[in-house]
């Protein structure tokens, strides 16, 4: 038998505070789903079923109904990723100025082989992205939080230095 | 454009006037810059007389569609008889579209400031402004810029000392295209999957929490604060011989252009001009093949129809094209178009909400059948494979993400048959996978 260490919640004291803060903009509780799925996220880097249920208690809804709209967007990790989250985008405008060669570029410098998965060091997760939105800086990367404008294959290891 | 680069002669700068100047940001400094001047005077108003100033300036919707904007507003409720919201659309997730980004980068005061006119003129206390969750400068530049606004009284119950409450939030995306459809913004603001929803009900009628709402793009609501400071007449003025479609538009161009960035134009605008004179023509010793001019959902233009292309709504469509988010995609003579239809199919396949059948299978097809086809693999009837299922695409869901695949698949196909059959006949082949 394995031993599971108890699940610490996510909403308690400021964090609570800051929810309830959050809530009094909507008419209902359920609006404040997305928000709260962006603070559990920002507490723990992803969202687990635990933490689905915490959410879902919190504001009122079942845990499968967290469940489906964790699913349906692509920002929320269902699973860890590594320490530093890097988006490359690849769709057509970013494609056409190199995109792909960005994030083969990504993938040699961070070791991690291959897309989605995390580096041995656990530094790095890297994935293709669909358009970020600034198509006139190719190629746009996001880092966790960090917007990075026109990256090429050169600038890769100047970039990752900021990330260790 | 303003940033990074300087204002090119040819362009007409209003909303773009302080791209690149930190100062625009800040409270003081935008009041420096005679902001919320606009709002003061919208407030002094009849919510009518704002509705009634917008129709006459001939403003149209920014965010693609290019519907009225002050006839929008004209189909809220009269009467009030239960709240009213406004959302603004700041989910810019067109491929080719990076423009309301640097709206609100640079002037978010400029922003907060048309959201509340609108919010005025259709009689809302609420204003969501639903913005991509990749965006975190912008939001963190909204957030501060409202916080501010809210310090200032320009916010809040009593909104610069009007009476009128008038109160605006930034709603966080979490990575979701389909939330830039009005409807499905509307369930993911309410806490649910953005899926778009069967109209009618028209969101003025019952939209966000089942109540009158109505949804304009952040470039349009930016262009009401000039409209009310100088008039609907000088709006209808900045227009090159169409008075249907009116205005500045920011252009976001990218692709192969020496000089990629965002462009105000006046509205019939040629082309050609955009292209050659403001981004400095195409990268050395390349020339243009082809151009999607209204975000990655429009069909694609070869270089004649693209050089003889007149930038206004009706211009586009004349030239068999729509100018949508105005994002142009432009291609020169070194792109591959099959593999870059793929790329695009599989972004529309990405980003189905997987409601309609439709949708669902015919990106995934489309994307299979590309790969095929690049694989070395395809057959001749594979192209009219293609199109059929891009007909099946085309005015049968609940909401055009379809139609938006098969619009630039299928303009590639009848424009460039030579490209798509290159493949099949053994002349070319390209490994699909990426690594």
């Amino acid at each position: 038998m394995h031993e599971t260490t108890a699940y610490e919640p996510v909403f308690t004291g400021p964090t609570l505070t800051r929810l309830e803060e959050v809530l009094a903009r909507y008419p209902d509780r359920q609006a404040g789903l997305l928000p709260a799925l962006w603070m559990v996220q920002e507490a723990r880097g992803w969202i687990s079923d635990d933490a689905m249920a915490e959410v879902a208690r919190v504001l009122g809804l079942t845990p499968a109904y967290v469940k489906g709209v964790v699913t349906f967007y692509t920002m929320y990790h269902q699973h860890p990723v590594g320490k530093y989250f890097i988006q490359v985008c690849t769709t057509t405008p970013c494609n056409i100025c190199g995109g792909e060669e960005v994030v083969r570029a990504f993938l040699e410098h961070t070791r991690c082989g291959e897309l989605g998965a995390t580096s041995a060091d656990g530094l790095y997760t890297v994935i293709e992205v669909e358009c970020l939105g600034a198509c006139g800086f190719a190629t746009p990367v996001m880092v966790n939080d960090d917007f990075i404008e026109s990256v090429t294959p050169e600038r890769v290891p100047e970039v990752l230095e900021k990330y260790r | 454009m303003g940033y990074p680069q300087k204002s090119h002669p040819k362009e007409t700068v209003v909303l773009s006037e302080h791209f690149g100047d930190p100062s625009a940001r800040t409270y003081d400094g935008w009041m420096k810059l005679g902001g919320y001047r606009a709002l003061e005077q919208a407030l002094g108003m009849e919510p009518q007389a704002v509705i009634d100033l917008v129709k006459a300036s001939g403003l149209r919707g920014r965010g693609g569609a290019g519907f009225p904007a002050g006839v929008k507003w004209d189909f809220m409720p009269k009467q009030k008889s239960r709240p009213h919201f406004l959302c603004c659309n700041a989910d810019e997730s067109e491929p080719g579209t990076f423009k309301d980004r640097e709206i609100m980068r640079w002037t978010p005061h400029a922003l907060i400031e048309g959201c509340a006119i609108a919010a005025h003129a259709i009689r809302a206390e609420k204003v969501y402004i639903y913005i991509r969750g990749e965006f975190t400068e912008p939001i963190a530049v909204l957030e501060q810029a409202l916080a501010e606004a809210y310090a200032h009284g320009v916010l809040g119950r009593n909104a610069m000392g009007s009476g009128v409450a008038i109160d605006v939030h930034v709603h966080r995306g979490a990575g979701a295209y389909i939330c830039g459809e009005e409807t499905a913004l509307m369930n993911s603001i309410e806490g649910r999957r953005g899926n778009p929803r069967i109209r009618p009900p028209f969101p003025a009628a019952r939209g966000v929490f089942g109540s009158p709402t109505t949804i304009n793009n952040v470039e349009t609501l930016t262009s009401v604060r000039h409209i009310v400071l100088r008039g609907a007449d000088w709006y209808k003025g900045l227009s090159l011989s169409n008075p249907k479609s009116t205005g500045t538009k920011l252009m976001s161009v990218c692709g192969h252009v020496a000089k990629p960035g965002n462009y105000e134009i006046t509205m019939g605008f040629p082309m050609k001009s955009l292209i050659y004179d403001l981004c400095g023509g195409m990268r050395p010793g390349r020339t243009l093949k082809a151009v999607i001019p209204g975000g990655s959902s429009v069909p694609m233009l070869n270089r004649e129809e693209s050089e003889a292309c007149i930038l206004d709504y009706e211009g586009c469509v004349a030239a068999g094209t729509m100018l949508g988010s105005g994002g142009m995609i432009v291609f020169d003579d070194s792109a591959d178009l099959v593999y870059q239809m793929m790329r695009i199919a599989k972004f529309y396949a990405h980003e189905s909400c997987a409601q309609c059948t439709q949708c669902r299978e015919g990106t995934a097809w489309t994307v299979r059948i590309l790969q095929k086809i690049l694989a070395g693999e395809g057959e001749m009837s594979d192209i009219d494979l293609l199109l059929d299922v891009g007909e099946q695409m085309t005015g049968k869901t609940i909401c055009v993400l379809s139609d938006s695949c098969a619009a630039p698949v299928g303009s590639a196909i009848k424009k460039f048959p030579e490209e798509f059959e290159a493949y099949i006949k053994g002349a070319r082949r390209r490994a699909v996978a990426l690594v």
